[in-house]
């Protein structure tokens, strides 16, 4: 092992020297969608933010840079040269490091174990505490600190930051991009992290930061690359710069609200349909904390907050599918903590699930069966001994058909359903079930527009109908458009309940916890 | 067998397969049948026997006599059961591979009925040691499927292990309070009482179990594609988890047809044993419980395939037996040519799903 | 309970420990790299039948040592072709195996059957022989006995001390993050199965040419299903595995000795206690420990890989 990693030398601002890395009319399409648009950066020393809303083209930009993806037209130059990047090993042996947002630990070797897999010239017989002084030494540096033989699934979110970033470090990278860093971190670890960038960018690396929150910008980066519907709009000091025209530059216009939702109720919370109290929950993911919930009939309930802080667990407890560990689950007022899921749905509570190619539907039945199976006993006669197809047929027909949905023959399979029209079939045989609750999970996640726009409008409709629907969501201007009010979960609970106008910044501050920067 | 998938790829035979689903299934299906005559036939000649002569006593013997015949009949039955074990809970994931075991914990519960109430007339005691047979491999293997369910320990594991262990309770009780005092050397119960052996089909060699056997497949066939407890399996096996969310008591199933499998298992065994060999012996099953997992996989768990799978086997294992007597070839050649058969079948799955 | 019979007991432990302990270890290693090959008694067979074949033919049983070893790899590599180049069903592919390896080591042994060789010499080690009889015939073991120890140990330096162990162990947890990582993941698995094939082809051999010194069908007797459960009990450890195979070989010697001293216990009941105590072991011990089977085996076990 080399006796010292090369560290990039301070370039000095305005030098004529080629910047560490370019890309030149990168163009790539995904089917109709060009995600990234002609699109030129070029990295200035220091900390450079790459700034868009969700879907403006920074992470397709940033995977092709990595090589997770080919463009299709365009250049990438290294120091002034042109480079081809294949695969991500390519990147690394360019230098380019780059720290996703979600863990890509493996979660049951050691922390030394995790880097030395990626150490460049790893000998064959591993040398523990040679890689663990390096550690020591690196995190010293930038302040990383971690404990180099604990198992990486044992760590907490934070830690396993600092781990991803030790080892794109350790591996010899000298260009350093983070992919929204800050998003899954709580307030306390974001200013820590922020002293770690400063660390790194005194140290002469250069940094790309890719974000959709304003603080952080003006916080730490020296300059502002704004991207929007895959184009880069603007390349910016942002000495120069203030909120307003970043806004201006990340939205173009002020965004157009999809249509007005909140109105009056007379949601009376002790006659709630839907209640949990006091819940903790014992599901796949992040365990539900003490949350305390209720849903009353007639009326739309947001959920906003930063993925991983327990959404998945909220609808899976709501409809039965995680185990309820303490606290109760009331529906009308009956306890329901104990019942099975399949109880849950004939008691009223439709679920329509993230993904519902792959979590609601059964990929190689036929739509009709699918319609059959969400409801099986209702549709079941002599004991179960045959299925009424005629009035699945006809549940199809008068209520599914006429819910305005661009749906194909029911008896194709459901794998050959667009994700789309999977999401839209989903959602139909929910409400046709008379329900009383609806949970809805990302409903419109990966959807083109008009198919977005077709589901909030049925979402509407239940509601007008006197349903409670339970909108959880990522899309803050969804949930502000759509709801009657609007919940914040972080950390498993339930901490805010605010008015849908609430502006996006003190949203993003409750989601978060604390002040930024 | 990838050069075959290969030269299938050529552009004009490939595209007039897609469009003909059907004559591209029965060409895989000749192709496999083809690979496996050959197989059979290289195996014959490594012996230094003609391998159409082998055919030609195939054909005499097995295929064009009724005694052939009554022998393969013979061999399907405990083969249908042991296959169904494997696929009843293979549709909704699980893979039973203690068919074997369960075999003989069925044989024991209904060989000890057998040996305890021989003053029953036949009418109450054949019907009490068919249930004793299938509630002994139905609780045996229904007990790993209950494991599984509480996410304790894998089915796979389980019901391999509880072989061994059903196994060896047999041959405690057979060499112990159970063993017949009159036969000294070797160990077995006592021969069971005329009201304790199973009826045959007239003058066959074939029991009535057969029939059962038979009704199993297609029972579980309509079963699947007609009722709503069939909807649920076909939607556990196709993605338990959406299942679940759908609200199919997933758990629940997985008992229970593991439960439903090992009983049929189980009803081997007490055929077996009262109509066969009318003792209860270490001999009870020469394998039934694999031989039903290798055709069960063959027939990719589907009730409809297993019914000419489980032909195809006894008829191998028929011929093998022949074979050794005619032609002094091993019968191990059988279970060589059996693994090669799954083999091919599972590789040339693999091809479909790449291409 | 004498002396001579602990004595007699415990050297019948060890005698019949390397035929499940090298077995599980094979195991081990190709478990860890995300392989879980049901036809480890195929294999075994193989090696046992090639290795007697091997020792009559030449004389040596080290020769039929190596000649099983090396049938083991050989026959390692069919199923190592069907799971890692050609994506089969893990758990299919293994019992075919288990047939097709059952299947020829009868053809092969069928013309061995009532030969006989020497066996591997038994040999003490000093410090052992100046024990009073009857505890120096204890240590009266042959090579694979004595190997048993310095083979865990080297394999759990090479799993945990290696860069080559590490990266294995990388692809069994995560082989599509090994993938993307730069892994030469296929090329791993197939590493891994080979040396399990060696593994697998000694445990056969010893039984033929040191526990009975003749050939029989199916002499091993479900061992490999065995190693596969002493696998979980061991939570993947080759050090924690001795002691699985130890229990299991214990439970059968005593089995063998009351059978000897004509004891009304039934030896059938003492022979179920090492698969009774395996699963109890399994469900008490095999779950709660986090972390110690391989992530990558889990969607093998669910039947969700294929």
């Amino acid at each position: 092992m080399s006796a010292t990693l090369q560290r990039p030398s301070a370039r000095a601002t305005g030098s004529a020297a080629p910047p560490p890395l370019e890309a030149r009319g990168l163009v790539k399409r995904f089917g109709s969608l060009l995600a990234v648009d002609h699109a030129d950066f070029e990295l200035r020393p220091g900390v450079h933010a790459l700034l868009g809303e969700n879907g403006a083209g920074k992470s397709t930009l940033v995977k092709i840079l990595y090589g997770y993806q080919p463009a299709d037209e365009g250049q990438i130059l290294l120091d002034g040269q042109p480079v081809e990047i294949r695969s991500p090993a390519d990147a690394r042996a360019h230098g380019i490091g780059l720290v996703f947002q979600q863990s890509t630990l493996i979660p049951a070797l050691t922390v030394t174990e995790n880097i030395a897999l990626f150490l460049p010239d790893l000998p064959p017989l591993l040398r523990h505490r040679e890689i663990e002084a390096k550690i020591e030494d690196f995190g010293r540096r930038y302040g990383l600190v971690v404990s180099p033989d604990r198992r990486a699934g044992t760590l907490s979110l934070p830690e396993q930051q600092r781990v991803q970033i030790l080892r794109v470090l350790l591996a010899g990278a000298r260009i350093l991009i983070f992919d929204e860093p800050t998003s899954t971190l709580p307030a306390q670890e974001i200013d820590a992290l922020f002293d770690v960038f400063r660390r790194l960018r005194d140290d002469g690396y250069p940094i790309v930061l890719i974000t959709h929150r304003l603080a952080e910008v003006f916080a730490l980066a020296d300059t502002v690359t704004v991207m929007r519907r895959g184009s880069v709009v603007a390349t910016v000091e942002t000495a120069d710069v203030d909120e307003e025209r970043l806004v201006e530059l990340m939205f173009g216009a002020a965004p157009a609200v999809a249509r007005t939702g909140g109105r009056e109720t007379d949601a009376r919370r002790d006659g709630g349909v839907l209640e949990l109290q006091a819940v903790n929950s014992a599901g796949q993911g992040r365990p539900l904390f003490g949350l305390d919930l209720a849903l009353a009939p007639g009326e739309i309930a947001g959920v906003a907050g930063v993925a991983g802080n327990g959404q998945r667990e909220l609808a899976d407890t709501v409809v039965g599918l995680a185990r309820i560990k303490s606290g109760r689950r009331l529906l009308d007022g009956r306890d329901a903590s104990k019942w099975s899921v399949r109880r849950i749905r004939e008691a009223g509570v439709g679920f329509v699930p993230e993904s519902a190619l792959g979590q609601e539907l059964i990929w190689n039945m036929s739509l009709r069966e699918n319609v059959a199976l969400g409801s099986a006993r209702r549709f079941s006669r002599f004991g179960g001994l045959s299925v009424d197809w005629p009035a699945v047929q006809r549940e199809w027909d008068e209520r599914i058909g006429k819910l305005g949905l661009d749906l194909p023959d029911p008896s194709n399979p459901s794998g050959t359903l667009s994700g789309g029209n999977a999401q839209r079939l989903a959602l139909a045989r929910e409400l046709a079930r008379d329900l009383r609750v609806l949970v809805t999970l990302y409903p419109t996640h990966g959807l083109d527009v008009k198919t977005t726009a077709a589901v909030q409008e049925l979402l509407l409709r239940a509601r007008d109908g006197g349903c409670a629907v339970l909108l959880i969501s990522q899309d803050l201007n969804e949930l502000k458009a759509l709801s009657d009010r609007l919940l914040v979960m972080r950390e498993g609970r339930i901490v805010a309940e605010v008015d849908p106008q609430t502006d996006v910044y003190e949203l993003g501050r409750l989601m978060t916890g604390g002040e930024l920067g | 067998m990838s050069t075959i998938a290969a030269t299938l790829r050529s552009n004009p035979l490939h595209d007039w397969l897609d469009d003909h689903p059907r004559a591209a299934t029965a060409g895989r299906w000749l192709s496999w049948a083809a690979v496996g005559v050959l197989a059979y036939s290289v195996l014959i000649l490594i012996y230094g026997k003609s391998p159409l002569h082998a055919f030609q006593e195939i054909w005499a013997n097995t295929l064009t006599t009724s005694y052939g015949l009554q022998d393969v009949l013979v061999r399907m039955t405990p083969l249908l059961f042991c296959a169904m074990a494997v696929a009843i809970p293979a549709r909704i994931g699980q893979v039973n591979v203690g068919g074997e075991g369960q075999v003989y914990a069925g044989g024991l519960l209904a060989s000890g009925m057998a040996i305890t109430f021989t003053s029953w007339p036949a009418w109450l005691l054949l019907p009490a040691m068919a249930l004793a047979g299938i509630a002994g491999g139905g609780a045996w293997a229904g007990l790993a499927g209950w494991m599984k369910a509480r996410g304790w320990l894998s089915e796979v594991f389980s019901t391999v292990l509880m072989t061994y262990i059903a196994i060896l309770a047999v041959s405690a009780l057979v060499y112990g309070p159970w063993r017949d005092p009159t036969s000294s050397n070797y160990p077995q119960t006592p021969q069971f009482v005329p009201a304790a052996r199973l009826p045959h089909v007239g003058s066959t060699r074939i029991d009535v179990t057969i029939f059962i056997a038979f009704g199993a497949v297609f029972a579980f066939d309509w079963f699947l594609r007609r009722t709503r407890y069939g909807l649920e399996i076909r939607a556990i096996g196709g993605n338990p988890f959406a299942a679940q969310t759908n609200g199919v008591p997933v758990s629940r199933y997985i008992v229970l047809a593991m439960a439903a499998g090992g009983g049929l298992a189980g009803l081997a065994g007490m055929a077996q044993a009262s109509a066969l060999q009318l003792h209860l012996n270490t001999g009870l099953s020469p394998g039934f419980g694999y031989l039903g997992f290798l055709i069960s996989w063959l027939a990719g768990h589907n009730p409809r395939l297993i019914v000419p799978m489980t032909f195809l086997l006894a008829v191998l294992a028929s011929s093998g037996d022949i074979l050794q007597i005619t032609q002094g070839l091993p019968s191990a050649i059988v279970n060589v040519l059996s693994a090669i058969l799954m083999m091919i079948v599972l590789l040339g799955r693999m091809q479909r799903k790449a291409a | 309970m004498s002396a001579t019979t602990i004595a007699s007991i415990a050297a019948i432990t060890l005698a019949l420990m390397p035929s499940i302990l090298y077995a599980t270890f094979g195991e081990i290693v190709g478990q860890r790299a995300g392989v879980v090959n049901l036809g480890i008694e195929g294999v075994m067979l193989i090696g046992a039948a090639c290795g007697f074949a091997a020792a009559v033919v030449t004389g040596n049983s080290y020769l039929g040592l190596l000649a099983g070893a090396g049938a083991g790899v050989a026959f390692n590599m069919v199923m190592a072709a069907m799971v890692i180049s050609r994506h089969t069903n893990q758990l299919a592919s293994g019992f075919a195996i288990y047939f097709l390896g059952g299947g020829v080591s009868m053809l092969i042994g069928a013309q061995y059957i009532g030969s006989d060789v020497n066996g591997l010499g038994q040999f003490s080690l000093p410090g052992f022989s100046w024990l009073p009889s009857p505890w120096g015939e204890v240590f009266q073991q042959d090579l694979l006995v004595w190997l048993m120890i310095p083979v865990a140990i080297g394999i759990w330096w090479l799993l945990f001390r290696t860069r080559w162990g590490l990266r294995l162990r990388s692809v069994g947890e995560d082989k599509d993050f090994s993938y993307a990582a730069g892994l030469h993941t296929a090329r791993i698995q197939y590493q891994a199965l080979a040396i399990a094939g060696a593994l697998y082809g000694l445990a056969g051999a010893d039984l033929t040419l040191s526990y009975t010194k003749t050939w029989q069908d199916g002499l091993t007797a479900g061992r490999g299903f065995i190693a596969i459960a002493i696998v979980i009990f061991a939570l993947w450890s080759p050090l924690r595995a001795i002691a699985g195979a130890l229990l299991f070989s214990l439970a059968v010697a005593v089995g063998l000795q009351l059978q000897a001293q004509g004891s009304p216990i039934s030896p059938f009941l003492l022979d179920m206690l090492p698969y009774v105590v395996t699963i109890a072991v399994v469900l008490l011990w095999g779950r709660p420990k986090a972390f110690a089977s391989p992530a990558g085996l889990r969607e093998v076990f669910s039947g969700t890989s294929k």
